[in-house]
């Protein structure tokens, strides 16, 4: 996981080499889509291992980061177009790598309730993924059994946003 | 927040390791419920868990015929009265589809609409009512209906219908289920219950299953 953000361990300047001047920041964004291209979810996970490497504070000033976040929602919306493409030629859940923006792999996973689930990520290991995705579907199939939770809203419970977490700690 | 998350881990893990004790002993716990309360988020219980849990005829029959009431009291008309049945059921099926295909294939979706009925025909029916549904078949007469029969529907067992408003048909609760699972699948229909009698079943329900033009196209395309 460290091999590749070798441009990162320069700390400080958070411009890296991306076109857009998008840093390297190692993190990964996981959405949830519901059925009328709705987010349910989101989070952003940043990778423990380089974080701490970095010589310490923040290596990328805050604003950048809000800049980040839309462009996310930008490039997971447009895979939306990907995903319903493949969507009826396969009968598998977990869509793999299904679209690129700059150097960000979007993997996706398509749960029988027509529930997107979509991660940006640099170059990852599939099997990581696949074991993540599970997790969060499993999660989400709790969530859903819930009576009192509305199929297609927000999930907003914090025990559930823990799991995730936890979950992306340990896979990614 | 994270010590207090690894807390509730361990308290599952010792519910569920002593589960077995605790369930003979469950009129002690509830004796003392203050003593022992069990603290499980549902985000902890494992989806296996209830596998192969029965509940007893008995329970569903009261609850359903409490749903009954309580929608009676709501509604105006025998056409609304079934439309809310299945609402009802609706939420049943998008929680029961998601769920049973978790567990029974594990990372297969279903894309051809023939591979769906099966699957509410045998899974959905085996799991909602112990015994697979009792006929599948497509109408000769139009392309995109199909007919799922059951000869001894457990909703209307133990429902008695008063000749005023004898054009009920509780089967509105199953066709609610079926349609939230065509739905949550892309294939999105106009499901109704119907009752067709025969001999020995007097309580034949056929749930009949009209699919929207978009899915017959797509069915076209996958061919």
């Amino acid at each position: 996981m460290n091999a590749t953000h070798s441009s990162s361990s320069s700390g400080g300047s958070g411009i890296g080499s991306g076109p857009l001047g998008y840093g390297n920041a190692p993190t990964c964004y996981f959405v949830m889509i519901g059925t009328k291209d709705n987010p349910i979810y989101e989070a952003e996970f940043i990778a423990v291992n380089t974080a701490r490497s970095s010589s310490g504070g923040a290596t990328i000033p805050e604003a950048k980061k809000e800049e980040f976040r839309h462009l996310n929602q930008f490039i997971a919306h447009s895979a939306l177009d990907m995903v319903e493409d493949i969507q009826w030629s396969t009968n598998q859940m977990y869509l793999k790598s299904i679209d690129k923006f700059n150097e960000r792999f979007i993997s996706a996973y398509l749960t029988a309730g027509n529930i997107k689930l979509l991660l940006l990520h640099d170059a990852k290991s599939e099997d990581a993924i696949r074991n993540f995705f599970n997790d969060c579907y499993e999660l989400y199939i709790k969530t859903l059994l819930n009576p009192f939770y509305e199929p297609n809203s927000i999930i907003s419970s914090a025990a559930f946003d823990t799991k995730v977490r936890l979950s992306a700690k340990r896979y990614l | 927040m994270s010590s207090s998350a690894s807390a509730t881990s361990r308290l599952s893990v010792m519910s569920m390791a002593a589960s077995l004790p605790s369930v003979g002993g469950y009129s002690s716990a509830a004796s003392s419920i203050y003593a022992k309360r069990n603290t499980t988020n549902i985000l902890e219980r494992h989806l296996n868990k209830t596998r192969g849990a029965e509940v007893s005829v008995n329970a569903f029959a009261f609850l359903f015929s409490e749903m009954l009431q309580y929608t009676q009291k709501r509604v105006n008309g025998i056409q609304d009265l079934e439309r809310k049945l299945n609402e009802l059921g609706y939420r049943v099926g998008i929680r029961a589809l998601d769920l049973l295909v978790w567990r029974d294939k594990n990372s297969k979706r279903e894309t051809r609409v023939l591979g769906m009925l099966y699957f509410i025909h045998t899974t959905v029916w085996k799991t909602m009512f112990g015994k697979q549904a009792d006929s599948l078949e497509k109408s000769t007469e139009n392309e995109d209906e199909y007919m799922i029969s059951d000869n001894d529907p457990m909703v209307s067992k133990f429902i008695s219908i008063p000749k005023d408003v004898s054009q009920l048909n509780c089967g509105a609760f199953m066709a609610g289920i079926v349609e939230a699972i065509m739905d949550g699948c892309q294939f999105p229909s106009r499901v109704t219950a119907h009752t067709v009698p025969i001999e020995g079943f007097p309580l034949r329900t056929t749930i009949l299953i009209k699919l929207d033009r978009e899915v017959l196209e797509r069915e076209e395309q996958l061919k």
